[in-house]
């Protein structure tokens, strides 16, 4: 399989990448010598096999389902590029 | 005691000439840190941290002096920047955590510094890990301690864990932290004369580090040799609610594994990881270990890994995809970079082009298409059935009675900076051939320097173990240190 021009833009898009113009037919080529690079799969055969879901077979935790974290705003919010009163500052988004 | 005696002590000599009070940890850490700014031309730190280094040298020599010392007291370690430092930068190399100071420590470096170690600063990388050769920094290569014999062509120091590679190489620290998802802490040791080790999925945890793709992360120490290896990993290893996928089990004293016979232990010889391309040089180590190995008393005998061949583009299907979707997160918003747009969206996707380098999006695009709808079945689905394999492959192998894999590291020795992958993002990819296998199946790998190539380059083997014996391999690898002849780190041109 490869990948098209307006495929590449669809995926930015999907991905939340900007892409130029001059950025595409670069970046189509990349992303089709790595799609021709995992086409080799294609021929193995994994009739009945399961997909592997966790690499060491483990039974996932729970856990008390409480509170045992919080009240630590400042900390949340120190690193944001905008924040006020306890809030991330976004562009608008409901009009 | 000379200055430069203190920078070529190994972690276990510092140790145990603190504790004989032969110096102070605060000596022991001026002399690193100047070593640290006489090295800035290796680029091997992003951030240097002398203050807090200072701080926690005294703290260590007032736990010392009161006979409290833990197993690490006193050591000089370098933190690769993919770890969480409470109050200092942590940039995963990339623009787009510029500027992000965690609020938090990783639970790996918050057990190191339990144990008494001390932190030097954050180690160059390459961007979210996604590399071979630490060219990916937003913060610039690299630069390799090591030369080609006759030449001062700039070496890369490998990748992902390339700041800690070289430092460790370069005498900068005792020690460092890294993390391997698909051979960043082997390849780095190999291609710098190191020791390293990717312990099991499960073994460390990875709350508080950067992630790239958390099926196959794992955090793991580099150091000079196998011992300091081991009693890092002590230290780093351990059970952390935090992380659903860390395991609940002791962690054993690896330092007390070494010294121990291997004789009747069987070393299966994989006949897939002969590889097109792979240097005479690399053929021959292999050899040699092997004959080391049998020397000491192992059988040796040869096994077969069928889906080995698979295994890269496989790991080039799963690693983008769970990329994909982790750095999701990096979105201008709660932390680092954030370009103005003209919404919200246009500011995401302005901040995210702008924030990601060339490789990271191009793994983010390739994540993204084969998790689209109408691709998930073909690549994901299919490759995470791959993946099944080939662990199966190495169950089989180790059903069958053997006790660990002996492989080369890497297909060649380090190459230069700029030789490679610049027409084609393949070309770089082939470097984790033979380490990628092991994140795949969860399983630990440790890389131990096995000799020179012609060109006077160190070349590493790998040592691939069952899960959870991690022992064996310190074991085994101590074996192949001792019969090698003794690695010889270059001498510091660098300043």
């Amino acid at each position: 399989m490869s990948v098209d021009q307006e495929t590449v833009r669809r995926i930015a898009r999907l991905a939340r990448l900007s892409l130029s113009e001059a950025d595409v037919a670069p970046l189509q080529g990349e992303l089709n010598a790595i799609l021709k690079f995992v086409e080799a799969l294609e021929s193995v055969n994994v009739d009945g096999i399961e997909p592997m879901t966790s690499v060491m077979p483990m039974k996932l935790r729970l856990r008390a389902d409480e509170v045992n974290d919080g009240e630590n705003v400042a900390a949340v919010t120190i690193n944001a590029p905008q924040s006020e009163d306890g809030f991330f500052l976004v562009p608008k988004v409901v009009e | 005691m000379a200055k430069l005696d203190l920078n070529n002590l190994t972690l276990a000599g510092a140790r145990d000439a603190l504790r004989a009070k032969d110096f102070t940890a605060l000596e022991l850490t001026e002399a690193h840190l100047e070593a640290m700014e006489q090295a800035r031309a290796l680029n091997a730190f992003i951030v240097e941290t002398p203050d807090q280094a200072r701080a926690m040298a005294k703290a260590a020599d007032a736990r010392l002096a009161k006979g409290e010392a833990g197993p690490l007291e006193g050591i000089p370690l370098g933190i690769k920047d993919l770890y969480c430092t409470q109050g200092v930068a942590t940039t995963a190399g990339s623009h787009i955590l510029e500027g992000f100071v965690p609020q938090y420590e990783s639970t790996v470096s918050s057990q190191l510094w339990r144990d008494g170690a001390v932190m030097l600063g954050k180690l160059n990388l390459d961007e979210f890990a996604m590399g071979s050769s630490n060219e990916t920094s937003h913060f610039g290569p690299v630069t390799s301690p090591w030369r080609r014999q006759g030449s001062n062509v700039a070496l890369v120091p490998g990748g992902s864990s390339g700041g800690s590679a070289a430092a460790v190489a370069a005498r900068l620290c005792l020690g460092a932290t890294a993390t391997d998802t698909g051979g960043s802490i082997r390849q780095p040791a190999a291609f710098t004369g190191t020791v390293g080790i990717k312990p099991t999925y499960g073994r460390c945890s990875r709350w508080g580090i950067v992630a790239f793709a958390s099926s196959l992360d794992q955090a793991g120490p580099i150091a000079r040799d196998v011992r300091d290896t081991a009693i890092l990993l002590r230290s780093m290893a351990g059970f952390d609610p935090k992380d659903s996928t860390s395991v609940d089990r002791p962690v054993p004293d690896y330092e007390a594994a070494l010294g121990h016979s291997i004789k009747g232990k069987t070393i299966g010889i994989p006949k897939e990881y002969r590889v097109d391309g792979m240097s005479p040089d690399i053929e021959a180590l292999w050899q040699q270990g092997i004959a080391w190995l049998r020397a000491a008393g192992a059988k040796i005998v040869d096994i077969t890994l069928p889906h080995t061949a698979h295994a890269l583009p496989a790991y080039y299907i799963v690693a983008p995809a769970e990329a994909s979707s982790n750095l999701a997160r990096y979105d201008g918003v709660r932390y680092g970079l954030r370009e103005q747009g003209r919404d919200i969206i246009d500011m995401y996707e302005k901040t995210r082009a702008a924030g990601f380098g060339k490789e990271v999006r191009r793994r983010i695009m390739i994540g993204t298409y084969v998790l689209s709808a109408g691709y998930y079945d073909a690549y994901y689905l299919r490759a995470q059935k791959i993946r099944t394999l080939i662990k199966r492959d190495f169950e089989q192998a180790f059903a069958a009675g053997v006790d660990a894999i002996l492989t080369p590291a890497t297909p060649t020795a380090a190459f230069g900076i700029g030789e490679k992958g610049a027409a084609d993002p393949i070309e770089m990819y082939l470097n984790d051939v033979f380490t990628v296998t092991v994140n795949m199946a969860g399983l630990p790998g440790l890389v131990v320097p096995a000799g020179i190539s012609a060109e006077g380059l160190p070349l590493g083997l790998q040592l691939i173990g069952r899960p959870f014996e991690e022992e064996t391999l310190f074991t085994l690898a101590q074996v192949i240190e001792d019969a090698a002849p003794k690695v010889t780190l270059p001498e510091a041109w660098w300043g």
